[in-house]
Order: structure tokens, then sequence, then C-alpha cells
């Protein structure tokens, strides 16, 4: 079935140099940069980077980090509690608005 | 693998799929092509210093991913007269550890006996017990001090710090088993600074992946062993699935073979590669056969060249000079910071 996302262009995502080569080159050294252990250990980020991927909704990030995550040794559990960061702060985006919906009906309410 | 029917009892339809599988995995390159680039063909031993013992494939346990296959109904056992060659060996020097391995090594009717007899011979033995064997039967449940009196290096599978990883790939109730013989190894010293009495741990994937990084997989599982259950061990080994007999049948029949090979080979470490385990240790089966490491021994790919086949004809130069004998399972000893029994290597 032909569908928007290919599970097999994750694995292009190189190929992006082929077009904008500089660009792409800086990029994928910053990527590599932010990754490496630092003050956070690299499994954290790959828990920050799964959370990341849930909220904005890409599914080959989900994949990778989904991976990436195992292979940093987190467990189903850690990996869960991160998509619920995610959630909680998407879902915490839209609630909050609801004071400007307050403040604007109490504005036009007698 | 063969009560069951399945294709991979016979250890050619393995290599037949490893090699020839499907075109994508044609297409990976050769083990033996990669060893080339990185100067290591043909690959050949720097010593004899460990020698591997299998002792038997007959196991309380049916873990899922099991290389060797091992279970309750194996019966492929180490004689006395074939430990007895092994002992020969290791009273001729040379041999500084002596690495047990099974199945579980423990079940052996003269496991005890030849650990008595070689131990005043080597340095370092190793016996990898799974653990719930110590709780098996009461027979066993002085393991833990048999290990002191000989100083036994104790290594034991753990997949993961908790119960639903650890059961999942081992068994139902392997966890709190498991956990229950740690606190009785850490009872008689086991993992205890100071004790001289060294516990480690494996780690292996539970799933087509492969293992974290061991320095911080280790600090993980001994924060949380420590706060969770009160255990303590001396070091954790991290280890990467080889794909061959119940793990490669997982593979394919969830289709993750290709990723997972794939993953394998674009991850290969010319590092890794040359400090493989086999370069260091001899692999000898339950029936006396040679073997470049164990893996090697579960798809029955015997030493090659002139090197003697059996251990009662152990010839240091001739086995020392070999041709390592490699083929596309060797990929999972070199990828990332390698794989050895006792963990990465790069």
């Amino acid at each position: 079935m032909k569908t928007y996302y290919n599970p097999d262009d994750l694995a292009k995502f190189g190929d992006i140099s082929e077009f904008q080569e500089p660009l792409a080159k800086k990029f994928f050294s910053y990527y590599g940069d932010v990754f490496a252990e630092g003050a956070l250990s690299q499994r954290e980020k790959s828990l920050i980077a799964l959370a990341v991927a849930h909220a904005i909704q890409c599914p080959y990030c989900i994949d990778a980090y989904t991976t990436d995550s195992l292979e940093k040794g987190s467990n189903e559990e850690q990996m869960m509690e991160a998509v619920h960061v995610a959630a909680a702060i998407r879902g915490g985006a839209s609630l909050v608005h609801a004071v400007q919906m307050m403040n604007k009906a109490n504005e036009i309410s007698m | 693998m063969e009560r069951r029917g399945s294709e991979f009892a016979d250890t050619t339809a393995q290599l037949r799929v490893l090699n020839n599988h499907r075109d994508r995995i044609t297409a990976l390159p050769k083990f033996a092509s990669k060893l080339k680039e990185s100067g290591l063909w043909p690959l050949r031993p720097t010593s004899i210093d460990i020698l591997q013992m299998n002792v038997g494939y007959m196991c309380n346990q049916t873990c899922k991913h099991c290389h060797v296959d091992a279970g309750p109904d194996r019966t492929e056992i180490m004689t006395r007269e074939t430990m007895n060659q092994c002992l020969d060996v290791i009273r001729g020097g040379g041999i500084s550890t002596v690495d047990l391995t099974g199945g579980a090594p423990e079940m052996n009717p003269d496991f005890r006996w030849f650990v008595e007899q070689a131990s005043p011979h080597v340095d370092r033995i190793i016996v990898r017990c799974n653990l719930t064997i110590i709780n098996a039967n009461p027979k066993y449940n002085d393991l833990p001090q048999f290990f002191a009196r000989h100083k036994i290096n104790v290594v034991s599978s753990l997949p993961y710090y908790n119960k639903r990883n650890t059961d999942r790939q081992r068994g139902d109730g392997v966890f709190d088993s498991s956990i229950k013989a740690l606190l009785a190894l850490n009872e008689v010293g086991y993992g205890k600074e100071g004790s001289g009495l060294e516990l480690d741990l494996v780690y292996n994937p539970v799933g087509a992946f492969l293992p974290a990084p061991q320095k911080s997989l280790e600090a993980d599982y001994k924060r949380e062993l420590k706060r969770l259950f009160n255990v303590e061990f001396n070091s954790l080994f991290t280890i990467t699935n080889m794909p061959i007999a119940r793990y490669l049948e997982y593979l394919i029949a969830s289709g993750n073979y290709e990723a997972y090979m794939e993953k394998l080979v674009n991850s290969y470490n010319p590092a890794a590669a040359a400090a493989v385990m086999c370069r260091n240790t001899l692999s000898v089966g339950w029936d006396g056969v040679l073997y470049d490491c164990d893996f090697n021994q579960m798809l029955e790919l015997e030493v090659g060249g002139a090197a003697p086949s059996h251990i009662r004809d152990f010839d240091r130069a001739a086995l020392t000079e070999r041709a390592i004998i490699v083929n596309q399972h060797c990929y999972g000893c070199t990828a990332g910071a390698g794989s050895s029994c006792g963990g990465e290597v790069a």
C-alpha cells in the first residue's frame, strides 16, 4: 500500500545531502554532537528524543528512538513515562489556553 | 528444536539462511571480506589462555534465545573420561582460565569432581551459572558454599533488572528465583567488596536490538538491584545475541531477521574484530571435539586446518597457528563495542 511515510526512507535520511551538501553536513555533525554523552547521559537524551518524537508525531523518529532507547538500556515502563510527559505537556498546552478562553468569555459576558 | 521439528535443528539449515536467505542478505558483505579489509584475514589466535568447556546441554531452563538450544530434554553430557583429557591439557600448563558452560554445567554429575581436580592448576575457574539451578533441587542448594570454597568466578545471566523482561526471555518465575539465588550468593560473600569472590552478571537484549553501553547499564543494574532487592554484584557484561539457533528462529518468525543482520553488519567495528574472544579461547564440546568458540560449536564448525579436532590430541603449537573458522554469525561479536563471554571488547 502506498503511503506518505515509507519505513525504508528512514535509512535514506543521509541522502538529503544530495540536494544540499554543506547544510546537511552541518546538520548531521550538530546532530551527532547533540546526542553524545554530556551533562545528560545518552540514555536520558534518547528518552527526551522519544518524547519529542511523540509530541511532533514523527513516525521515523518514533521507530528510531524506540530502538535507540532500548539500545541505551531503558525499559518499556520508562519509555511509556517519557511519552506521558510529552502527552502531559501537549495536553497542558491546550488546557492552559482555556485561561484565554475564560478571559474572553468574562470580557464579553455580563 | 529437534523435538519441535524445527528446520534449524539441522545446523546446515542455519548456515544456509545466514548466507543465502534472501537477495537482500546475500548482498551483505561476507564476514571474511570485512576481516580482509581490516587486515585480520585469516584470523589467527594470539594465544590459548582460556579453555571453555561445554560440559553438557542439559538445563533446567529453556530460554527463548538460547544459542545452545539447551533444556531438560537434552542428553548430551561430558563424561569423566573427556574431563580427564581436559585435565591433562590443564596440567600441561599455559591455561590460565577454565570456563565451564552448558546447559547448566552443575547438572553434569562430575561437575564438582572436575572443579576440585582443576582448581589447583589454574588461576581462575568461571562457572556460567543460570542462578535458578541453585533453587531447582535440594542437592544444588549448597552450590554457593561450594563455589566459595573453590573461589569460583560466578557469571550469571540476568537480562534485565526487572521481572517483566527477564521472565519474557528466560521463563516464568526465573527472575524471582534468580534474585533468591543472588541473595544466597551474597550471603556467602559473593559480590561483596574485599571478599575475593567475584559475581558478574550478563545482560543480553530481550529482542532484536543491540546491547546498551556496558558501563552505563552496569550503573543502572547496581543502583536498581541494590535499591529493590539489596543484591550486590561486581561487573556487568553486555552481550550481543548471536543470530543462531533459537534466536535465529525468533528473528525470522518475528520478521526482524533482515534488519538485525543489516544492523550487525553496519555496526562492524575493526577494533572489536581484533579483540574477539576466539583469539585466546579454545572451546571444547561435550564429546571432546574442539571449536573456535561456543557458537561455532553449536553450528558444528570444528577447528580447521591441520589443528587437532579432539581434546585428547591437544597440540598447542598447531592450534595456535590455526586459522579461525568464521561465518556470517561472527558479525554478532564485532558489532559496536563488540561482544564476548566477558562482555564488550572494544
